[in-house]
């Protein structure tokens, strides 16, 4: 640290019109329409009668000097030298022209980079650190990503489902990755193992007791030292108490599973925004490519496939055809834990006659 | 690709012959076999960063540490108080806690390995040479590593030890750059492309999102509110941002006079795409059946029962489009499981409009009354949504002075346990405000 600390600057968030593209500059808030000429390129067209094509592709998410200067180098060579991320980290070149479009995609797939991501694709899986960097992670994310990515590569750089996938894989129940067409998160099976020499040292006991949502834990003194007790039976194993309190490990080599979930949706197109729902628990979380967690979001998307309509979001779809016939389509097993028994768990019961035979 | 690469030094596999950092790589068999496959590999490039004399030791580290987590299948990084001067936040602290058995860090040269969280433009927009600048920095005072971005929306700078972390905030806060929330206070916000690009655009989502967050900067740098408060803007209801279920104040672009309909396009679409894709696709599609199809293939629209769902608008993009007075919805209280339960926002507000400096200053100024009512009121690590659901929407609404408003509710109650002594009190108040 320099001997003299500065005041910080804080100006807070930049303003990004600085970085925009001069077209989008010009026509800013004046657009007429847009299309997709083909997977991974949009073509916008503005009421002036102007036009951006922007080209899409997938990345590794972090990236290093060598990456952004090679990307860099293309934005700079073949197209107009701006830069935009979507949410789900997928980098977006923009050009004026239409006539540099080919060249550039040329230029992005010979570098490796995938072009894709856009209209009814499997786009990019949303995530976060996991072992990298989390210091509460059931699993990893990258590699959870980079393994998926590779099987469902074809389904990204290709418009070939009903609408739009979008798949978040999450390390902890904290769910990070957010909502999913398909969510593939972390559940724990097992009560946290705890480690009564350094409860109190490092854990605010009160505030750990408060973060349980079942209050299955109490203080307690073992072995003389003061430290916390689990009620194991009514222990969720949520792992809400294990940031706060480290010492009270949830992460289990064996006993951290894996569980899918189905259905969520973000946007207010046709249904209204929808969580997602479990399908698939007990999965391994089995580094380095997860294979049976692979392919179950290989058998899910496979049955939405052929059997969702157009336009249908995974949760619209099901909506649709009912939950027993996502069973039978996906050969799922289902199970009493896909009862929910949590607060206002009864509006999740089929509560009239509508059954579909 | 798997197929050999054009240009192997140009390409995502890419790796420099000359290994410059000293420390020798350990085996990776796990990580190795993510460099197959054709997807770019994050493990190549952090084996790149690896070969590079600065820093390269860490990463070589890294890796060894993240092969043995490959291995036992858990986690080794602990957090910590890691700031910069002047602030309490921003800095995602990580200290190894993997140990040999003298106690020592087995993977010592990335036993500080912190993460930076920077805020980025409004609507993720950057210069090649913005981005490389920013790269630069990162490689002088860190490992080199980035990701664009985390789900909070932040630039993560991974990796940098202690010493490092001032001179890399000094280093970019002296051209325009600022930290971004950690803990328990405003978070970085996040806004789609919007009025940039997106003609579904209903508001100026660039300039929503730096005024709320910029207005917040003190509580995003100095965490001491009850837990994280999240802003996110999205320009229309397709809600690229996720912000009903992600963030705790959502705005959200709409509009409230007629969608426009461009009837030459809609029979421009029916000839390209057929009648039956039309019903199939779009009329019986519409969520509250405001879509009619009449015979000489003129497509109706009710406006009174559009709900502005934006499906149709999806569909037909250069028939259909948003209308002219256009707006934001506000939801409040969006999150996720823990720990009450998962929540989606609810609507605070049907529709602002945000056109003069006043509207943008009624903005803030509802944000800060919002925050400052759960400022006083939530519990500790308590969201604003399961505030709301304590202590009810009512009480809120009270709190903050907002006048309930029948687009809160999905349904009117259906429980008769209630106590209305007041009843008309509150209908005269209702009276009042439809007379005014």
């Amino acid at each position: 640290m320099s001997d003299t600390p500065q005041y910080p600057i804080e100006s807070g968030c930049p303003d990004g019109f600085q970085y925009l593209h001069p077209v989008m500059k010009k026509n800013f808030g004046n657009w007429d329409f847009h299309e997709r000429p083909r997977p991974g390129v949009l073509r916008h067209v503005a009421k002036s009668g102007d036009e951006i094509w922007t080209v899409r592709f997938g990345t590794q998410r972090q990236l290093g000097p060598y990456e952004i200067n090679l990307l860099c180098d293309i934005a700079d060579e073949y197209a107009d030298g701006y830069v935009h991320f979507t949410i789900r980290s997928n980098m977006e070149f923009c050009v004026a022209d239409e006539a540099k479009v080919e060249p550039l995609i040329q230029a992005i797939e010979d570098a490796g980079y995938p072009i894709g991501g856009t209209g009814n694709s499997v786009t990019m899986i949303s995530h976060t650190q996991g072992w990298l960097h989390c210091d509460i992670p059931g699993t990893d994310a990258s590699g959870v990503v980079k393994a998926l990515m590779d099987e469902l590569h074809e389904d990204f750089t290709h418009e070939n489902m009903p609408n739009r996938v979008h798949i978040t894989t999450s390390c902890c129940q904290i769910n990070c990755g957010g909502q999913g067409d398909i969510a593939i998160n972390v559940q724990h099976t097992k009560p946290p193992k705890i480690n009564h020499d350094l409860v109190a040292n490092a854990c605010e006991r009160p505030s750990v007791v408060a973060r349980c949502p079942v209050a299955a834990i109490r203080p307690a003194m073992v072995n003389g030292k003061p430290s916390l007790e689990i009620d194991e039976k009514k222990c969720i194993c949520c792992g809400a108490c294990f940031p706060p309190c480290p010492p009270m490990q949830i992460n289990d080599a064996e006993y951290s599973k894996l569980a899918i979930w189905v259905g969520g949706k973000h946007s207010n197109a046709r249904s209204k925004p929808m969580f997602h729902k479990l399908v698939a628990a007990g999965v391994p979380n089995n580094p380095p490519r997860w294979p049976e967690a692979a392919a179950i979001v290989k058998t899910i998307l496979e049955a939405y496939r052929k059997d969702a309509l157009d336009w249908e979001r995974t949760g619209d779809w099901v909506e649709r055809i009912g939950w027993p016939r996502f069973f039978e389509l996906t050969e799922l097993p289902f199970t009493k834990f896909h009862i929910d028994n949590w607060k206002g768990a009864r509006n999740s019961l089929n509560a009239s006659t509508h059954i579909r035979f | 690709m798997a197929d050999t690469p054009k240009n192997p030094e140009r390409h995502h596999t890419f790796m420099p012959s000359e290994k410059k950092s000293t420390k020798a790589f350990y085996d990776t068999p796990n990580l190795d076999e993510l460099e197959k496959g054709p997807w770019p590999s994050f493990v190549t490039g952090i084996k790149r960063l690896a070969m590079q004399e600065e820093f390269g030791d860490m990463m070589v580290d890294l890796l060894g540490q993240l092969e043995h987590s490959y291995n036992t299948r858990l986690g080794y990084w602990k957090g910590g108080t890691i700031s910069v001067f002047g602030y309490g936040g921003g800095i995602i602290p990580r200290f190894t806690e993997l140990m040999g058995a003298d106690g020592e860090p087995m993977f010592p040269e990335c036993k500080e390995f912190h993460t930076i969280r920077v805020q980025p433009p409004a609507g993720n927009h950057y210069s090649t040479d913005m981005l490389r600048r920013l790269s630069d920095s990162w490689s002088k005072w860190g490992s080199g590593l980035v990701a664009f971005h985390g789900q909070t929306g932040n630039i993560m700078f991974i990796g940098t030890d202690n010493d490092r972390v001032q001179h890399f905030f000094d280093d970019i806060n002296a051209y325009g750059w600022d930290l971004g929330g950690a803990g328990p206070c405003v978070r970085t916000a996040m806004s789609c492309i919007g009025a940039a690009r997106c003609e579904q655009s209903c508001a100026n989502e660039m300039k929503i999102h730096r005024l709320l967050v910029n207005n917040f900067i003190d509580d995003m740098h100095r965490p001491a509110l009850p837990y994280k408060f999240k802003f996110k803007v999205s320009g229309c209801p397709n809600d690229c941002m996720n912000s009903i279920q992600r963030a705790d104040m959502a705005v959200i672009g709409t509009w409230r006079d007629d969608m426009k309909v461009n009837q030459e396009e809609v029979k421009n679409f029916i000839a390209d795409k057929g009648r039956k894709y039309v019903i199939d696709n779009v009329v019986t599609r519409c969520p509250t059946n405001a879509l009619s199809l009449s015979d000489d293939d003129e497509l109706a629209v009710d406006n009174r029962n559009c709900v502005r769902c934006m499906h149709c608008i999806n569909v037909m993009t250069k028939a259909l489009s948003v209308g002219d007075d256009k707006g934001v919805t506000i939801l409040i209280g969006g999150k996720r499981t823990l720990k009450i339960g998962d929540l989606m926002g609810t609507i605070l507000i049907p529709f602002m409009k945000l056109e003069t400096e006043e509207d943008y200053e009624k903005l803030t100024e509802l944000a800060e009354e919002i925050i400052d009512f759960w400022a006083e009121n939530g519990l500790e690590h308590e969201r604003c949504g399961e505030m709301i659901d304590r202590i009810g929407l009512v009480n809120f609404l009270e709190g903050i002075g907002v006048d309930v408003d029948p687009n809160m509710i999905a349904t009117a109650r259906q429980s008769s346990y209630v106590r209305m002594d007041t009843w008309d009190e509150e209908a005269e108040k209702w009276n009042q405000r439809k007379a005014g």
